[in-house]
Parts: structure tokens; C-alpha cells; sequence
């Protein structure tokens, strides 16, 4: 059995915290290497990236609103994060999360959040 | 034109069957239906002819002949048994090849295929077991049948869930609670970072918890927890019913809450009901999760029944956007490979033949969706990294108790779940090999939630190690020769 003591599970209305965006919304914040990882999977998988911003209250819905074009043909992960970056910097109250387009199934292989460097 | 069943004079008799319903060298149409039984005949039944008496009951043959063959043209309407093979490692029985002309079957109904396939040739006296392995329907046919509903990419961008399985809960205990307590079970899954919870298979509408009932508190729940997490949430729910105008009304009912899936038990509700509640699904923009109860009834004995990924081609022409597929982990039978092979069976384009995983034919689904595989029964944290392994991204890891039993309930239980499944994934894209460092990823996981951890102490020595007892016959004949 379990040897910590009960504890309560936090989640409300009122606690903007409570809202979860995307692949790895219940991990801790990834490190900038873990994080480099993830992008550079899904360039290896041949997905094309591309970057899309809201603001957090208005992040329900299918669309989010992109940042620029996909970065067709890009295969630098440093490329990408530095867009992402340009687009925090651009939007620094925003979300922003980094999508990965499966042209061939027709689906997105990933989408997840990234934080400000 | 030469009409060699109808040329002849007409003489009444019983003849054997191999004369008409033999053809070791018919070369198979690409139309042709192919189906793969393996025969146990009786005692001095010859291979050729049990096969040929097989081909035949479960085409155009009876047992004797009737004046009304000579007004149609047999030789190409009838079923004909064109291979016979040993079966590693097991000569009490062979696998028979048979090739069905497209003809015989009604377009869009596996009802109809299944009423020549399955029907009365497994009662019959010359053979003491029968089972179907495997079906080729070929494209032409594929093509008449809906299919699931909406298939795996359209699931994923209406419930907006991207890069990993999704989690469900089936929530207990299955019987007996009242509608408003079921919906907290739900409510607190869902939000705690479950995609879906499901109703049991057995909760229908029982006289503790109404259909409608159940149905508006769950609604509620859904919406509450959706409004929490700001993520789209599901509840299955189960809308088998005692006949098909019941569960239309049903349908309706979730449809009208704005619930995004419901549920059916395909083979105790039928395929007569199962398909017309996948096309009511497509019409109306409500997923399709699909049940298997009695599926062990006939799929289980190596000798006699339908093998499952024959159960498994049948659900994904008549329709569902989930099916249960074992979990080869868990509390269940099924064996690894066998269980890849029918995954495959579910979600990929086109499969070839490949022994080593059961499958006997190549199948093409042409454009037809593919479902989501659900994995169910009795598993846990544990066995996410194996679990993420075998399956990959395109399936629902369905918990309960592996939920529900997390020592401070349904909440942390699965924020557990959900810690756990998204630590593998980023290790997978990582690198990390889930079969072997699977330990190491959870324990380091575990570090940063309290929840993870908890429940990682309360199943640590939960195991489900059974021999299957449908292993695949190579398998089988491989593990008796080492």
C-alpha cells in the first residue's frame, strides 16, 4: 500500500493552472535538451512544424492562430525553436505551442506547448 | 459455351463433394472472396473431401442433388476448396483455402457473409471441429461496406487529442450505482486528465440506473470537467438495448446532450444492429466505440469458432471508431504477435500475409477508416511502457480499477494514468527503449508526481502471468520443437 498520506487532487474553474494545452501538458517543464529532443522527433518522423499562438482564455477551440507559414522542408531544430521564440517575443502573453503536420495520415503526429527561453 | 454442371443429364443421388467443389488448380479471382478454415474432419474423412464438403455447405452445395442445379450455372457460383495445408505441429487437423465468387454475398452486409461462412457447415457431421482463421474480403467488396464511422484522424482532431494513446476508464463497480454517484466516478476520471470514461458493458438500463438518467449526469460531468481542464472529454456512452428502435432513441438522447461518443456491444447486439448504428453514427457526428462481449465464446477454442481477427475484419466493415482488442498485458488472453497481427487488421491501410502474426491473406481496406485498438483489462501504471510499446500511438489504454483503486481516488488515479502515459511517450521520441529502461522511466516520472508515485507503491507486485491458451499454431509447433 501506499505510504504517503492522502492528498487532494487540484483542479478548478477559477485556477487557470487547471487548464492543460496539448502531448505533454502533465509533465513538469521539460529542459531546453529534453525540449530540443522533442522537436527534433518530429522532424526525424517528417512532420512539418509549425507554430501557433493564442491567448490562454481563448485557447478552447481547433484553431489557434499561426505564426507565419509551417516550416515546410526545415530540418533544424534550432530553427524552430528560434521561431517559436521570435513568436513569444512577438506575443509574450500568449501560449504558444509547436504542431507537427503528418501530411500522409492526414493528422497532426504532435502538439505541444513551449515555454519563453 | 461449355456448362459443365448443366450439360450433363440430370441423375438424383448423393455424390461425394470433392468431385464438384475440389479445385486444387483454380486460380483465385481478385474479387474472390478467401476464406482459411482449419478443419478437424472425422476419422477417415479424407482431407479433399472434407474441404470440398466445407466449400460447398457454406456456398451453393446440400447434401444431395437437386433437378434446380441444372437452371443455374454452379460451376461459377459455387464455392470451391483450392489448397490444403498442414497445420504446424497439429495432425489431428489441416487448413482448408476457399474461394467464394463475390456473387454470393449481398453488398454491404456482414450479416450475409456470415450467414454462408459460419453457418450451418460448423454443425456438420463429417467434421468434428471447424474453425475460420482468416478472410480475404476483397476490395471490390470492401468498398460496399460504411465502415467506422469517422476512423482514427477524424477522432483525433474532434477530440483535439494529438502525439499519444488516449486514456479511458471504465467505471466501478459495473452494477449498481445510482446515476448521480456514477456521474461523480466519471467527473472525477475525467478530471483528473482521462480522455474518455466508458460505461460497463453490462449497464444497460437496469432498474437502479435508468438509460436517461445515467446519461444526463454524465453530461453534466463531462461539461464540468471539460470547463476545468480546457480539454475535450468523452464518456462511452452504451446504448445496446433490447432491440434497435430502443437504441436509436437512445442514440438520439446522447446526440441531443451534445456527447461526442456513445457505445455498443457489436456481437451480443449483432451485426445487424452494430451496422445500423454505425451509419445513424456517421450520419450524426457521434464516435463509435464498440464492445466484444461473447467474443471468447467463439473465438477461444484452436479447433472450433471464428478466430478474432475474422471477429476484428467484421467489425471494421460494419463499423466502430474503437474496438477491444486484449491487451497482452493484462488480466486477458492474447498473444503478443497474434495481437499485433489483428491491430494491424484494425488500423493499417493495407496488411500483408505474414504467418508469424496469424494472417493468411493480404488485405487491402482501400479508403475505408481504420479504428482506434482498445486496450482493456486490468492494467495499470505498470504497464504503460510495455503497453506504449506494443500498441504505439493509435490506441485508448482503457483503465478501471487501475483508475479507481488509486488509494486517493478517481482524480489522482488518473492524473496518475496521464502522468505516466505522457513520460513514456517523451522518453519513446527521446530514444529511450520502453521494454527495457520501462522502469527507470516511471520511477524517474514518479519523482515529480505524488500521484504517480502512489500509484506506482499500490500495484508494484500485480502481475497476470498465464499461458494463453490460443497461441498461434506456428508459435506453438516452434515452442513444442525447441
Amino acid at each position: 500500500m501506499s505510504s504517503a498520506a492522502m492528498q487532494e487532487y487540484k483542479s478548478s474553474l477559477g485556477d487557470p493552472a487547471s487548464r492543460r494545452f496539448g502531448t505533454f501538458s502533465y509533465l513538469p517543464p521539460m529542459s531546453a535538451e529534453r525540449i530540443r529532443a522533442q522537436v527534433a522527433y518530429l522532424l526525424k518522423r517528417g512532420w512539418s512544424p509549425a507554430i501557433e499562438h493564442t491567448a490562454p482564455q481563448n485557447a478552447v477551440g481547433s484553431y489557434w492562430t499561426m505564426w507565419k507559414l509551417p516550416l515546410f522542408g526545415e530540418s533544424s531544430a534550432e530553427q524552430v525553436l528560434a521561431e517559436a521564440e521570435a513568436c513569444h517575443r512577438a506575443h509574450p502573453d500568449h501560449v504558444v505551442r509547436l504542431i507537427g503536420y503528418d501530411n500522409v495520415r492526414q493528422t497532426l503526429g504532435t502538439a505541444f506547448t513551449l515555454p519563453h527561453a | 459455351m461449355a456448362q459443365p454442371a448443366a450439360a450433363g443429364k440430370y441423375s438424383a443421388g448423393v455424390k461425394d463433394y470433392r468431385q464438384a467443389y475440389w479445385q486444387p488448380h483454380y486460380v483465385v479471382k481478385d474479387t474472390d472472396l478467401l476464406a482459411c478454415f482449419k478443419i478437424t474432419p472425422q476419422p477417415g474423412v479424407p482431407r479433399e473431401e472434407a474441404a470440398a464438403a466445407v466449400a460447398a455447405e457454406s456456398s451453393t452445395g446440400t447434401w444431395t442433388t437437386v433437378w434446380t442445379d441444372l437452371l443455374t450455372d454452379l460451376e461459377y457460383y459455387k464455392g470451391r476448396a483450392y489448397r490444403i495445408e498442414d497445420v504446424p505441429g497439429d495432425d489431428t487437423c489441416f487448413y482448408a483455402f476457399i474461394a467464394y465468387p463475390i456473387d454470393l454475398f449481398e453488398e454491404g452486409s456482414v450479416v450475409n457473409v456470415f450467414t454462408s461462412l459460419v453457418g450451418n457447415v460448423f454443425g456438420f457431421k463429417a467434421i468434428r471441429a471447424l474453425r475460420l482463421e482468416d478472410v480475404r474480403f476483397p476490395i471490390a467488396y470492401v468498398m460496399t461496406c460504411g465502415g467506422p464511422p469517422h476512423g482514427i484522424q477524424v477522432e483525433r482532431d474532434k477530440m483535439d487529442k494529438y502525439g499519444r494513446p488516449l486514456l479511458g476508464c471504465t467505471i466501478k463497480p459495473k452494477l449498481g450505482l445510482s446515476a448521480k454517484n456514477y456521474g461523480r466516478a466519471v467527473y472525477e476520471a475525467l478530471r483528473g486528465g482521462l480522455d474518455f470514461t466508458k460505461d460497463d458493458e453490462n449497464v444497460n438500463s437496469q432498474p437502479f440506473m435508468r438509460w436517461r438518467d445515467r446519461f444526463s449526469f454524465v453530461a453534466e460531468a463531462i461539461r464540468k470537467a471539460e470547463a476545468e481542464t480546457g480539454e475535450r472529454k468523452g464518456h462511452y456512452l452504451n446504448v445496446t438495448a433490447p432491440t434497435p428502435e430502443e437504441m436509436y432513441k437512445r442514440a438520439a438522447f446522447a446526440k441531443e446532450l451534445g456527447m461526442p461518443i456513445i457505445m455498443h456491444d457489436f456481437l451480443t447486439g449483432g451485426f445487424c444492429a452494430n451496422t445500423g448504428l454505425a451509419n445513424w453514427c456517421r450520419e450524426n457526428g457521434v464516435l463509435l466505440h464498440i464492445h466484444r462481449a461473447m467474443h471468447a465464446v467463439i473465438d477461444r477454442d484452436r479447433h472450433h469458432g471464428i478466430h478474432f481477427r475474422v471477429l476484428v475484419k467484421a467489425l471494421r466493415l460494419s463499423g466502430g471508431d474503437h474496438l477491444h482488442t486484449g491487451t497482452v498485458v493484462g488480466k486477458l488472453e492474447g498473444d503478443r504477435q497474434a495481437t499485433l497481427g489483428w491491430i494491424d487488421l484494425l488500423r493499417e491501410r493495407f496488411v500483408k500475409e505474414d504467418r508469424s502474426r496469424g494472417i493468411f491473406f493480404d488485405q487491402d481496406w482501400g479508403s475505408m477508416p481504420g479504428a482506434f485498438a482498445v486496450a482493456s483489462g486490468g492494467i495499470h501504471v505498470w504497464h504503460m511502457p510495455a503497453l506504449l510499446a506494443i500498441f504505439g500511438d493509435d490506441a485508448v489504454f482503457q483503465f478501471g480499477g487501475g483508475t479507481l483503486g488509486h488509494p486517493w481516488g478517481n482524480a489522482a488515479g488518473a492524473a496518475a494514468n496521464r502522468f505516466a502515459l505522457e513520460a513514456c511517450v517523451e522518453a519513446r521520441n527521446r530514444g529511450q527503449d520502453l521494454e527495457k529502461e520501462g522502469k527507470d522511466i516511471l520511477v524517474a516520472a514518479a519523482r515529480s508526481s505524488p500521484e504517480l508515485k502512489a500509484a506506482m507503491e499500490t500495484w508494484k507486485e500485480i502481475k497476470f502471468e498465464f499461458d494463453t491458451v490460443d497461441t498461434l499454431d506456428v508459435a506453438r509447433a516452434a515452442q513444442e520443437a525447441a
